[in-house]
């Protein structure tokens, strides 16, 4: 058959590259949120049960002024996170491009180093070191012993130092990686042609590691919005974001509807920040 | 001392320890065993869901030492962890540590299997007061395994006198940034109950409003609400009040003798824990040899040794030594005790409006 395109003909080897995988995600990612998200259409029934009964009561409920406020704060917690991770990433990422070849080896290693152990564990670490009689508040003692000991631990200031410790490395490696590809004759032409050196930074180097910096935003705040052990175990009475109360109502109160409405409502907030993000790319490209 | 036992783990899919190698394999440890019953069955395992440090030091090696049955430990943190783990159905455990109230609620959702009281002899060990239950009624589908009561754990050196009263906790600024709360919302809201003078129990609406407005006032001077990890905050020096369980307090006074424990006046909520077998349990012929294994009172023994909270096992506690069952902190007496009350399982509903308030009491 002549007149048959060639690829018709690769169907077979597509499906059959594409079928295990594709099977894996609807069995194991797309089934199992079906189900979460048809609990968030249910109500219980006794002590262990939940009827589907289509209700959208419970994302009504939401909508109350304390779930939207506890919404807005985990919002606030976690992008003042991403723009300190941001501020502190961007440098970081340039100077492993500009580092010599052996170096930038050893400090993309020291970058990942901290994914080689739990999350709990560095978070345990961590509340060593900013606690009362802690490391840091033993050095403050020792320097100046008026001021110790510091607040560094159960507030809301701790939740977001644990918050940027975590996901910093997010931030560093995808600006790097988009830092690394650049065009370094762009760079030599701006400042041969007189622009200052922050000139340069802000006008050549950011619009062209933005698709790096846009990416690293994206990896740092969806994570950081949906946080659960560091806002449990470093923060204080009020430090509770939205995955610690869907937490809650899947244990403690026993109200899975709910919870599943609450974790839906943290979904569809996730995809219309990918949307913008989409958008804001679209457009960074169009111009 | 390693059981000679768990040295060489059975491999799956290979024959089973032979009965020569189990012979040779419990060596001088197994004196006074009854090696009839260690030949066969010997690859038997049961899974045991428990609450993490609440065992014997050589609780599981003795048992599989005795009765060739291995103990798979494995461990959760609240009772609603472990309700939610069993609430979709048994993955397989055959003994689980549930506390009194989840007793009640896991019975009402037809979630534990009823006891076979006649597999189970030891239960005659267990002191009178604890062998009925309010939260069991017959037929029994647990057994008490320990009791424990909130209180104040609190740093002597820190603190003026005995804060025998919540008020330290609940509506004071006397210990302003020292204090630690619970993140349990029934047992936050209950003992604040307690506190206004009320029962534990049936507490209505407007009680709770109450509680969680005095709890809002107070929240600045709360440094933090734990998960059942207090005693560690208090050594660590971050806090020096805690409301906290007898045993975990009793536990730390072990490392540091500036903490000291008490139940405020007003009363407070007991509590027991029990060995449970959750409906769907694979072997739950060896989960009764295995609790009445735990119920022994030389087994209990060697449990309360280890884990220093109050246990209901009358023949264990009389062979422990005076330290221990003369211990004011494990065995709180006075008038705190003389009010204190059992909480009762009141349903979801009531479990919501707790959880509810204090949700909105920590976003105030």
């Amino acid at each position: 058959m002549p007149s048959r395109h060639p690829r018709a003909r690769e169907i077979g080897p597509f499906l059959a590259i594409l079928g295990p995988p594709a099977a894996w995600f609807l069995l194991f990612f797309v089934a199992p949120m079906a189900v979460v998200w048809a609990y968030s259409f249910g109500s219980n029934v006794g002590a262990a049960g939940i009827e589907i009964t289509g209700t959208f009561l419970n994302y009504a409920r939401t909508l109350e002024p304390v779930y939207l406020g506890i919404l807005a704060k985990s919002f606030g917690i976690a992008a003042i996170a991403t723009l300190a991770c941001l501020l502190l990433g961007f440098p970081v990422a340039l100077a492993i491009s500009f580092a010599p070849a052996r170096l930038r080896t050893l400090l993309l290693v020291a970058i990942m180093l901290p994914f080689w152990t739990n999350l709990l564990i560095r978070t345990y670490a961590l509340m060593a070191v900013l606690r009362d009689q802690g490391l840091v508040n033993q050095a403050v003692e020792a320097v100046a012993p008026g001021l110790a000991p510091l607040p560094l631990l159960h507030n809301n200031f701790a939740v977001i130092l644990g918050l940027v410790y975590v996901h910093l490395p997010f931030m560093v490696l995808p600006i790097y990686a988009a830092l690394d590809r650049l065009d370094r004759s762009l760079l030599e032409a701006s400042l041969d042609l007189g622009a200052s050196h922050l000139d340069t930074i802000f006008r050549i180097l950011v619009p062209l590691a933005r698709p790096g910096i846009l990416a690293g935003l994206l990896l740092t705040f969806i994570p950081a919005l949906g946080s659960y052990l560091t806002p449990d175990l470093l923060g204080g009475p009020d430090s509770q974001m939205i995955a610690n109360i869907i937490e809650r109502q899947f244990k403690r109160a026993n109200d899975w509807p709910f919870g599943a409405a609450l974790a839906f409502v943290l979904v569809y907030l996730t995809l219309f920040v990918l949307a913008a993000q989409g958008l804001l790319r679209r457009r960074g490209e169009a111009e | 001392m390693p059981s000679p036992l768990s040295s060489p783990p059975i491999l799956p899919g290979r024959r089973p320890l032979s009965r020569r190698r189990l012979l040779a394999g419990l060596g001088s440890a197994a004196v006074g065993l009854t090696l009839v019953s260690c030949g066969r069955e010997s690859t038997r395992k049961i899974n045991f869901y428990n609450w993490d440090t609440y065992i014997g030091r050589t609780t599981l090696a003795d048992f599989q030492a005795d009765s060739g049955i291995r103990v798979v430990p494995s461990y959760f943190a609240t009772n609603d962890e472990l309700f939610a783990k069993l609430k979709a159905g048994n993955p397989g455990y055959d003994v689980i540590v549930p506390s009194n109230e989840f007793v009640t609620r896991m019975n009402t959702a037809d979630m534990l299997m009823p006891l076979d009281m006649s597999a189970i002899p030891n239960f005659a060990n267990i002191a009178p007061e604890f062998q009925q239950a309010d939260y069991d009624t017959t037929p029994r589908h647990s057994v008490p395994y320990t009791w424990l009561v909130l209180g104040i754990g609190y740093r002597k050196s820190k603190v003026d006198g005995v804060p025998d009263s919540w008020k330290w906790l609940y509506d004071s600024d006397r210990y302003a940034g020292r204090i630690a709360l619970l993140t349990e919302a029934a047992d936050l809201i209950r003992i604040g109950a307690k506190y206004l003078g009320k029962s534990l129990n049936d507490v209505d609406a407007e009680t709770t409003a109450q509680v969680a407005a005095m709890l809002t006032r107070q929240k600045p001077y709360i440094k933090t609400f734990h998960e059942d990890n207090g005693q560690e905050l208090l050594l660590a020096g971050d806090i020096d009040l805690v409301l906290e369980y007898n045993g975990d307090i009793a536990q730390a006074m072990t490392d540091d003798s500036d903490i000291d424990f008490v139940v405020p006046k007003e009363g407070s909520l007991l509590n027991a824990d029990t060995l449970a077998i959750p409906n769907g349990a694979p072997e739950p012929e060896l989960a009764h040899q295995f609790i009445n294994f735990l119920l022994d009172a030389r087994v209990g023994k060697g449990i309360a040794e280890t884990i220093l909270y109050p246990t209901p096992n009358a023949a264990a506690k009389a062979l422990m030594p005076a330290s221990y069952r003369d211990n004011p902190v494990i065995f709180p007496t006075g008038p705190g005790m003389e009010n204190s009350q059992w909480g009762r399982y009141e349903g979801p509903e009531r479990q919501r409006l707790f959880e509810d308030a204090i949700t909105r009491m920590r976003a105030a």
